[in-house]
């Protein structure tokens, strides 16, 4: 059976980009803003200097850390199973993240989201089985901005059962989000042994570490807990126009952020990914629905995959949309983006549910993305062959007669042959569909939003871990002010 | 003569040559034609142009970015000279611009400072990362007539305020406008914080800018 697979590049225009982006590393370097990380490499042997805080980073020294840096890992759900495999071509999904507003179905218009958006977004994503891990895609408006990003990670501990795609807004905050993961998973050694998050690290385009960035790479090395490079050049603005020309820009974004991170702890999990983008020449806008954004993620990840023998894990934002409200743009981009990234074998992908240049949030569009991936991973399986003969004995069995749904082999096969989306999906007879209210695929994602909703119950979790949760979030909610956390809709 | 080169120094910003936009400003200079001519007749013109063919979708941001890179190279040349017989070009106002502190976003700042600068304001960048004290200085040494501050970051953002409270106390709020702007920026912040304007993307903010100075 042959897996479908989209490749753009040729092995040698492969080797050209890798060979490229090991010579960016070198000249003109990467900027390093954080002191610890300019040690790190200058101790191993790159040339640092520490006014202009320029690392240049010889091929050797990268190399050597891609080849400590694991082909694959797992990522655990609550219960410990390892749901998510990080590696080859096995593609998951998960929530676009950190959505500074949400898309309000009833006020049909958009706003800052609050405790119980974020609620309700649990509720949806642990619901949708095609959607393998939650991500913290909602940033909480009724809290502090300083404690927004562990809030969110908090709430999907409190409530979730599935591995979680995050990430920090500071460099203090990740010993608390750290110390929320480790408080259920047991002790620190339980959560590296069986990470339940992966962190998202971002360098700023072109070729520039952050001190939060670089910080954050650090701590994830030495907690075991994994890093997902999130490298986004700007096809014409912060990166070249080109594909292939921001495609070698990535590889040296992130092959300078695993040098980083493999310094400060060899055989670290950390995975190549990014959130690239074309540029709108009329607007200024960043187009996360735009064809080349969707090449470029592939393009890179090919390259990802050919880094060395076995490849790296592998991450993209696709699956999104830049409108502002749910319409037929927003499936046309999210359902290419997510083909497009499973027939290349993206092993995370995050879009579902996120419109408006990553910035707004819809739980109607995530159903509706649900589908888009249940079919995209339907179309990764690819055509099964296995069988001898193919067809004649069942051909030959139904005859002239005709009607295979009396055949043992279809009641055998169509479940795994097709994809069966919900009543998200419209596949009614006209008028049956006219009697159920006439309603676009918006109304029957919001009605789908609803049940549910209703239907979620949390998955088991010990009071002690709860109470110690809560504590926790307490104690560093008031250390930035905050005398109580905001009132919780779901019991625990 | 003289209209032949105004027509290829117009061209040259119409096809963003800034070498050539350059070497044609010299030209003028060695043929003794009038500086604040060769600007107005010959470079404004060709960024008229340039508007013009950007605003009926012809012509893309890089297309305007790089006509105002050679209208800049032009004018490199020739203000030494203008400055020397005792003219001034029109210049709609004086903005002092850059990202707040904390934050290393260049790219959208830059765009709104090539588009005030093609639409003939005077633009003082002051890069990324920029204290409040910094914009403060720089918009007294400037005699800055707005001061623009961007931030890509909810967590930057609130720098935006820092920096009016800092005009405030150094008593320049009165004679200074305010303009914010980036992505998680809003209208409603903009007025939350007392900024005089808020535009969601490059052309909005020169459309505010020059509301701002009254034009």
């Amino acid at each position: 059976m042959i897996r479908p697979k989209l490749e753009f590049l040729s092995p040698e225009t492969v080797r050209r980009a890798i060979d490229e982006a090991y010579e960016l590393l070198w000249d003109p370097g990467v900027r390093v803003h954080y002191d610890e990380a300019l040690r790190l490499l200058g101790d191993a042997g790159a040339t640092v200097d520490m006014s202009s805080r320029v690392a240049r980073i010889p091929r050797s020294l990268a190399e050597k850390a891609v080849e400590t840096a694991p082909s694959s890992f797992y990522l655990y759900n609550l219960d410990g199973e390892p749901v998510v495999h990080y590696g080859g071509d096995d593609v998951h999904f998960d929530p676009g993240s950190a959505a500074i507003e949400i898309a309000d179905y009833e006020a049909r218009q958009s706003r800052v989201p609050v405790t119980a958006d974020c609620e309700d977004f649990v509720r949806v994503a642990e619901m949708l089985p095609q959607i393998d891990a939650l991500a913290t895609s909602i940033v909480c408006g009724d809290v502090p901005q300083s404690m927004a990003d562990w809030y969110r990670l908090y709430l999907l501990l409190l409530y979730g059962r599935k591995p979680i795609v995050t990430g920090t807004f500071a460099i203090e905050t990740f010993a608390i989000m750290h110390e929320l993961l480790v408080t259920v998973a047991g002790s620190a050694e339980a959560l590296a042994e069986k990470p339940r998050a992966v962190f998202d690290v971002c360098p700023s385009p072109p070729l520039l570490w952050s001190d939060i960035t670089c910080a954050n790479l650090i701590d994830c090395a030495r907690t075991g807990v994994p890093a997902e490079l999130v490298s986004m050049p700007l096809m014409g603005a912060t990166g070249p126009a080109t594909v292939i020309g921001s495609a070698v820009q990535h590889a040296a974004e992130c092959l300078s952020g695993i040098t980083i991170h493999q310094l400060a702890k060899p055989g670290s999990p950390i995975v190549w990914g990014g959130s690239p983008a074309s540029f709108d020449m009329r607007t200024g806008t960043t187009p996360m629905g735009a064809m080349a954004t969707m090449m470029l993620d592939c393009t890179y990840t090919q390259i990802g995959k050919a880094i060395k023998p076995g490849g790296l894990p592998t991450h993209a934002y696709l699956g999104m949309s830049d409108t502002k409200i749910v319409d037929a743009q927003t499936g046309l981009e999210s359902a290419a983006g997510a083909i497009l990234g499973a027939l290349a074998g993206v092993n995370m992908m995050s879009g579902p549910g996120m419109m408006d240049f990553e910035s707004c949030f819809s739980l109607e569009k995530l159903v509706i993305d649900a589908e888009i991936v249940g079919m995209a991973k339907r179309l990764v399986a690819g055509v099964d062959d296995s069988e001898e003969p193919l067809a004649l004995h069942v051909m030959r069995e139904v005859g002239h007669a005709g009607n295979f749904l009396k055949s043992k082999h279809t009641r055998r096969s169509f479940r795994k042959e097709d994809y069966i989306p919900s009543e998200v999906i419209d596949r009614d007879f006209r008028q049956t569909w006219f009697d159920k209210g006439a309603l676009d695929i918006n109304a029957r994602a919001h009605r789908k939003v609803r049940e549910l909703i209703a239907a979620y119950e949390p998955p088991p979790l010990a009071a002690e871990v709860v109470r110690e949760l809560v504590a926790i979030a307490t104690r560093h909610a008031q250390a930035v002010g905050l005398d109580r956390l905001p009132a919780r809709t779901i019991e625990r | 003569m003289t209209e032949e080169l105004f027509k290829r120094m117009a061209q040259s910003v119409i096809d963003g040559e800034a070498e050539e936009a350059a070497a044609l400003a010299r030209q003028a200079l060695e043929l003794g034609v009038d500086p604040l001519e060769a600007i107005n007749k010959g470079f404004t013109a060709g960024m008229d142009v340039v508007g013009e063919l950007y605003s009926c979708g012809e012509y893309f941001l890089p297309d305007l970015i790089l006509g105002g890179e050679a209208m800049k190279a032009a004018l490199a040349v020739l203000e030494p000279a203008l400055k020397a017989s005792g003219q001034a070009r029109e210049v709609l106002g004086r903005v002092v611009l850059g990202t707040v502190k904390g934050d290393i976003h260049e790219i959208g700042k830059s765009l709104v400072g090539s588009m005030l600068s093609a639409n003939g304001f005077e633009v003082y960048d002051l890069g990324i990362d920029v204290a409040a004290e910094t914009f403060v200085a720089q918009a007294q040494e400037r005699k800055a007539d707005i001061v623009a501050l961007s931030a890509l970051l909810t967590t930057t953002m609130l720098y935006q305020r820092d920096v009016i409270e800092h005009l405030a106390e150094a008593g320049l709020r009165d004679r200074v406008k305010v303009m914010v702007g980036g992505s998680p920026v809003t209208q409603a912040w903009a007025d939350q914080i007392g900024a005089d304007g808020f535009a969601e993307d490059a052309a909005g903010a020169v459309a505010v800018a020059k509301r701002l100075m009254g034009r």
